[in-house]
């Protein structure tokens, strides 16, 4: 290839399209346009995002940002106005055996009457089928995701019983029973005891050292540059991504929460 | 009570009560749990209506123009509160409120200027249903139940409610788990590619079908306390879904037939003359219930049950 030709804008744009869609396709999860609105006003706007294979990328921003709406629609939850997710280069409905997915601990009734182990057998169904029956090699299973997250004296307990990190450490325990390739968490660390604040991020850092991805909605600053690798800022429209030394910078969280931290909080963030 | 008495007279409409009793709770459990418990209360008004509607164009209480009747009730009902609630910009409760009322009484007010003599559809059937009409004059014992000849007259409402059971049951069978995990977390549900619209649709449909075809026996109010006493009272028994099934059917079952032999003998026993309405009874036997499980259940405190009393 002459060099002229190299150079050439419509060349240029060629090869960087060509780039793009071989990143969509090696991405665990890419999304393109994607827009979502629960009333006039969209929670999301036309948002790009494209998470990196084998790390853990922290989704961030202020309250009302759209960070849980994004991964609601990216997991087809909630119904996008437009936009196209793509998991592993292939759509949706193809995928969801590769996903697995923790919601807010708030989203859901703890009075419901089960057991512990009941919920992390959840994490089975799709394996399990409308009618197959549970066995003793999935109990196994599952008793085993309950002892990663430190759970299993607590197997046969109502789950109303527990505190509110048992309840998130027996989610993070549904979704290590899913077996998948691509983790995502819906604020995993919200209202939890510093033990299961630990305990949660030795288990995700584990999947990551096993090749897997995982991508979390967070809300505490202070802890993004020791938790992740790459951030993700938005604001309802993207405002940065990349790996944090680049993305997570203080003019990408300046535009992001606009004046609703302080300078100097900023600052020292970014110092962080 | 010998069995020339009790299998012409008592036996089919304990057993039509029970089935109904039953058809009821199963889905109520998973409405209960799903805070829509009401919409019992709400199928069984609004479909009202559209059974009596039903009757005077076809002049007969069978099954198919019921249902019919019954669905298209259903979905005026939808349109109804749809628009209120738009061209009126009032709060979806209370466009459902005035919907769901006005409904019952446009039936009310169709069954009493109706000529229904002919058949058992009058206001008060309507609302306290018929158990106590439902007999097997044919039978003349127990030996009736392997009559053939005795077996073609069984009351009509019989095998329908026993059909609508066996529905019921297949349908919670066959989506149990499916119902079981969007129940609990319908997030979850999702991701995992489980239709959590169309089941909580399937569910709600359940429900109706079971609401219609117990119209016959209790009538469309007492309906509801079959969709909700004995799921309430079986949740505060027991901490596992699986068990709150079971301990519901148990419920169900003991208000129905006990409901019943109070209602038929009760007034007797205390010296009264007559027999009192089988489905207010078993209605009444099924809130004993609950109160009974609201006071002495294992599992009545629990972490999210409301504090107090």
């Amino acid at each position: 290839m002459s060099l002229d030709a190299a150079n050439s804008p419509v060349e240029n744009r060629v090869v960087a399209g060509l780039d793009q869609d071989a990143k969509i396709a090696q991405s665990p999860l890419a999304v393109r346009g994607l827009t979502v609105s629960y009333g006039e006003k969209p929670a999301v706007f036309s948002v790009d995002m494209t998470v990196e294979p084998g790390q853990m990328t922290a989704i961030i921003g202020p309250n009302g940002a759209g960070k849980s709406t994004l991964l609601k629609a990216a997991l087809g939850i909630v119904a996008p106005i437009s936009g196209r997710v793509t998991i592993f280069g292939r759509p949706l409905a193809e995928q969801r055996a590769r996903i697995a997915y923790v919601p807010q601990r708030a989203s859901v009734d703890w009075d419901f009457p089960t057991r512990v182990i009941d919920v992390v057998l959840m994490g089975l169904y799709r394996e399990l089928g409308l009618l197959g029956w549970i066995k003793g090699n999935h109990r196994a299973r599952a008793l085993d995701c309950l002892s990663r997250v430190g759970m299993a004296d607590f197997a046969t307990r109502q789950i109303g019983q527990l505190s509110g990190g048992q309840q998130q450490r027996v989610f993070l325990a549904r979704a290590l029973a899913q077996g998948a390739d691509l983790y995502l968490l819906d604020e995993p660390f919200a209202g939890v005891d510093a033990a299961t604040e630990k305990a949660i991020i030795s288990v995700l850092k584990s999947l990551r050292a096993a090749g897997k991805t995982v991508v979390v909605v967070h809300h505490d600053l202070a802890t993004v540059a020791e938790y992740f690798d790459n951030v993700f800022l938005i604001n309802t429209r993207r405002v940065a991504e990349g790996p944090v030394a680049e993305a997570f910078s203080e003019e990408s969280l300046q535009v992001a929460y606009g004046g609703r931290l302080a300078a100097t909080q900023i600052d020292q963030l970014a110092r962080a | 009570m010998s069995g020339e008495e009790f299998v012409p007279l008592s036996l089919t409409p304990m057993l039509i009560g029970v089935f109904a009793a039953v058809a009821c709770a199963l889905p109520g459990n998973f409405l209960l749990l799903r805070r829509q418990a009401l919409i019992g209360d709400a199928i069984s008004h609004v479909v009202l209506p559209g059974i009596v509607v039903a009757f005077l164009l076809t002049g007969m209480i069978s099954a198919w123009p019921m249902m019919l009747g019954a669905a298209g009730a259903a979905v005026v009902a939808v349109v109804l509160i749809e628009a209120i609630r738009r061209l009126g910009r009032i709060e979806p409760g209370a466009a459902m409120g005035v919907v769901f009322t006005t409904m019952f009484a446009l039936g009310v007010l169709l069954l009493e200027q109706s000529d229904t003599s002919a058949v058992h559809l009058d206001v008060e059937h309507a609302l306290y249903g018929n158990l106590e009409s439902l007999i097997w004059l044919d039978a003349t014992g127990w030996g009736s139940l392997l009559d053939p000849q005795a077996l073609r007259y069984l009351p009509i409402e019989l095998p329908r409610m026993a059909l609508t059971l066996v529905g019921v049951c297949l349908f919670i069978a066959l989506f149990w788990r499916a119902l079981k995990i969007s129940t609990f977390d319908e997030g979850f549900a999702r991701t995992m590619g489980i239709r959590t619209n169309l089941l909580g649709l399937g569910l709600v449909i359940t429900a109706a079908v079971a609401a219609v075809a117990a119209f016959d026996a209790v009538g469309s109010i007492i309906v509801i306390a079959m969709f909700i006493c004995p799921a309430a009272s079986a949740r505060m028994m027991t901490n596992r879904l699986e068990a709150q099934i079971g301990w519901s059917v148990g419920f169900a079952v003991l208000a129905a037939v006990l409901g019943y032999v109070l209602a038929g003998y009760g007034p007797l026993w205390l010296g009264g003359q007559d027999a009192v309405s089988a489905a207010g009874m078993i209605a009444t036997v099924s809130g004993g219930g609950l109160a009974v499980a609201a006071k002495c259940g294992p599992c009545r405190s629990r972490a999210g049950a409301p504090a107090g009393v």
